[in-house]
């Protein structure tokens, strides 16, 4: 219990005391300090589910079970070696007058308030309280989007806050159906709301109402999660706000949400006895994965294509979740893990090179590998591992979910193969161009960070090869749990 | 007496629905904020009923925060908004008003219809509001569409929030005291985080038509 408060009070404390001196020169390093604080509490907390099992602390109010304990890691994680690659990066933008000392004090008391959200909304056993932080969660980012203050970047932070508003408020009609469902079994206060509560009862919840719920509330964290159709705000976002806040906004927000989503598909399967959960998380999956390659395969913005590779991926999530059963949604949980680590890389490494190219625009970025032969190897790479190439993690949760919809939905399977084919070829040939070639790009000041590229590509090589055992043995018991 | 009491519940909610259709159809931002300030005290007068006639004391404290939040802070935060921006008398173009009513009209039926299976369901004495508290959300989400002024959108959104807010009221008696703390609380900065943001927008801009935002594309 007290490794879950340090948790969640260290980045709510980093973020206050970055909230008075994120300006100085020394902010960056307090960030990281603040990270590695962290990311050694969740280490804790880690290792002492290993040892002692799921625990429902505070008054029931919070929950660490085998379906949170690893993306709580996860994000204590990336937001540490974020908080590395931001380092060198942000001190370049303050050095080329993108960033005042007053923006640069908002991005690390923000950064560290986002992490904070992320995790209480990750921890909490209460589905009002999830809403709360979800919200919370755009909210910390939405100025971040906006940082620059350019006109793009202005733009896309109102998308941003619009569109996840309205989303995130069909997600709070969502929490009060669930609400009203909860009442009539467990009555009135503040248990009807408790997830595990509702989890004990589910199948006595009023199905009409269940089915009503689920629907506002995939929509609501959906348009969070990045889904089609609901998916606009993500791509302007990630390509116009600084790269390590799309790093974290890929990497991590848009696994919460699709937390979110799975915690009320538990819900909604158990009232239902039916398929329509799964059915709407196909559906919205599979649009995703396709309609997001052809948009992915237009774009000259090398964020905006990683961002539409997000959409792509977290519809193969949603997809895989939406199957169910213990294989699709044991691949479910390593694709939300591996791709985090990938994606998070591959901007970090992307981040780098645009800062050097001083554009985002593809077509003026070339040469990478010849200028910083690191850089460019990490592109490289992390594009390789993203597009599914064995041995990352990658390939085997997308050889798991594609031989699982081979065997329950064979019309399906064409279709995910066409788009990670075209996925495969779009940006392999454009990152290749980037990668390769002679070079016009400019040394940077500030060194760039790649330990976390590379820690990051090696975790997702060894999830690839090998899985850690108690991690197998998490992903086993939360897929035993999502059902389906 | 309860009778009456529960007839006034309904009364405060049609004044809402009356608030949402004016709302959707004022051109004047000023105006606008006065009719938001109107809805915020409908909503808190018909939850006080509610309580009232439930015996929901956690009800007058969801009250109170509507009170403090939609009834005096916002509306406050908007008034000086619109001082400090200058645009205190603008009035904005809205083309084919009727049409947008008509289509409200048909929003209303529509949400009539989905919360018939809610409404079976629920035991709570203001039930027969539920469908009024999901039209007033539906009307929000159109005026958020119809508009192409920032603050105007703005104010849709917390209007929506309002229905939404009513719409837990009327179903449940509220939520959870912790929830709605947490909700008021979101609000409260999204609404001061805009405010930020609006001053943004003009300055890049000069000008708070969020038709300007509509330049990142595809291509």
């Amino acid at each position: 219990m007290e490794f879950l408060l340090l948790v969640l009070v260290i980045p709510l404390l980093g973020g206050l005391v970055l909230a008075l001196c994120g300006h100085r020169d020394y902010a960056p390093e307090v960030n990281v300090g603040v990270s590695l604080c962290t990311l050694v509490a969740a280490g804790l907390l880690t290792s002492h589910v290993i040892d002692g099992g799921p625990m429902l602390v505070l008054d029931r109010q919070f929950l660490v079970d085998p379906l949170n304990v690893f993306l709580i890691a996860l994000t204590a994680l990336v937001g540490f070696t974020t908080s590395v690659f931001s380092q060198p990066y942000m001190r370049v933008e303050r050095d080329r007058g993108k960033m005042t000392p007053k923006r640069m004090r908002l991005y690390h008391s923000m950064y560290q308030m986002f992490i904070f959200t992320m995790l209480v909304a990750l921890s909490t056993n209460n589905m009002g309280i999830l809403w709360v932080a979800m919200e919370a969660a755009t909210l910390t980012t939405v100025l971040l989007v906006s940082v620059y203050r350019t006109a793009a970047s202005l733009e896309a932070a109102w998308k941003y806050f619009i569109l996840c508003g309205v989303g995130i408020a069909q997600a709070l009609l969502g929490t009060i159906l669930l609400y009203l469902a909860a009442d009539k079994v467990i009555g009135a206060g503040g248990g009807a709301l408790l997830w595990t509560n509702l989890d004990a009862v589910k199948t006595m919840l009023e199905p009409n109402v269940m089915a009503l719920a689920f629907v506002f509330l995939l929509l609501g964290y959906g348009t969070k999660v990045g889904l089609v159709p609901v998916h606009n705000w993500l791509p302007d976002a990630h390509a116009e706000g600084p790269t390590p806040i799309s790093a974290v906004l890929s990497g991590l927000l848009l696994n919460v949400a699709l937390y979110a989503v799975l915690r009320c598909k538990m819900l909604a399967d158990g009232a239902l006895h039916n398929q329509l959960p799964g059915r709407l998380m196909i559906g919205f999956g599979l649009l995703s994965v396709v309609a997001a390659v052809f948009f992915l395969a237009r774009q000259k913005d090398v964020k905006r294509m990683f961002a539409y590779s997000s959409i792509e991926h977290m519809g193969l999530m949603t997809f895989a979740f939406g199957l169910g059963g213990p294989v699709a949604n044991f691949a479910g949980l390593l694709h939300m893990t591996v791709h985090s680590l990938i994606k998070s890389a591959i901007f970090f490494a992307v981040g780098h090179a645009t800062q050097k190219a001083g554009t985002q625009l593809m077509a003026n970025i070339r040469g990478v590998l010849k200028l910083s032969p690191t850089v460019g190897w990490g592109m490289l790479l992390g594009t390789l591992a993203i597009l599914g190439m064995p041995p990352f993690g990658v390939f085997a949760s997308e050889f798991l979910i594609i031989t699982t919809a081979m065997r329950y939905l064979p019309w399906a399977t064409p279709l995910l193969l066409v788009a990670l084919g075209v996925a495969f070829a779009v940006i392999f040939v454009r990152v290749q161009e980037m990668v390769f070639g002679d070079s016009e790009l400019k040394p940077l000041e500030h060194s760039p960070a790649l330990l976390p590229v590379f820690v990051h590509l090696g975790l997702g090589l060894m999830l690839g090869v090998y899985i850690p055992p108690y991690l197998v043995g998490w992903y086993q018991q939360a897929a035993n749990m999502i059902g389906g | 007496m309860n009778a009456y009491l529960i007839q006034s519940i309904n009364l405060f909610a049609s004044v809402l629905l009356l608030l949402s259709f004016a709302m959707l159809s004022q051109r004047r931002i000023l105006t606008l904020i006065h009719l938001f300030t109107l809805q915020g005290v409908a909503l808190v007068a018909a939850t006080v009923v509610v309580a009232y006639v439930t015996d929901q004391h956690h009800l007058y404290y969801s009250a109170a925060i509507t009170l403090v939040t939609k009834v005096f802070v916002i509306p406050l935060l908007l008034h000086r908004l619109i001082d400090r921006l200058n645009i205190k008398w603008d009035v904005e173009t809205l083309i084919n008003i009727p049409t947008t009513m008509l289509i409200g009209i048909l929003l209303v039926v529509f949400a009539f219809n989905l919360a018939l299976p809610i409404v079976k369901l629920s035991s709570s004495i203001a039930h027969s509001t539920l469908g009024i508290a999901l039209a007033c959300v539906l009307l929000s989400f159109m005026m958020m569409i119809t508009r192409a002024k920032a603050v105007p959108q703005v104010i849709g959104f917390l209007s929506m929030e309002n229905g939404l807010f009513f719409a837990a009221t009327a179903a449940t008696y509220g939520m959870p005291m912790v929830v709605e703390f947490g909700i008021a609380f979101d609000v409260l900065v999204g609404v001061f985080i805009l405010g930020v943001f609006m001053f943004q927008i003009r300055e890049q801009f000069d000008s708070l038509d969020i038709r300007h935002l509509e330049k990142l594309k595809d291509d």
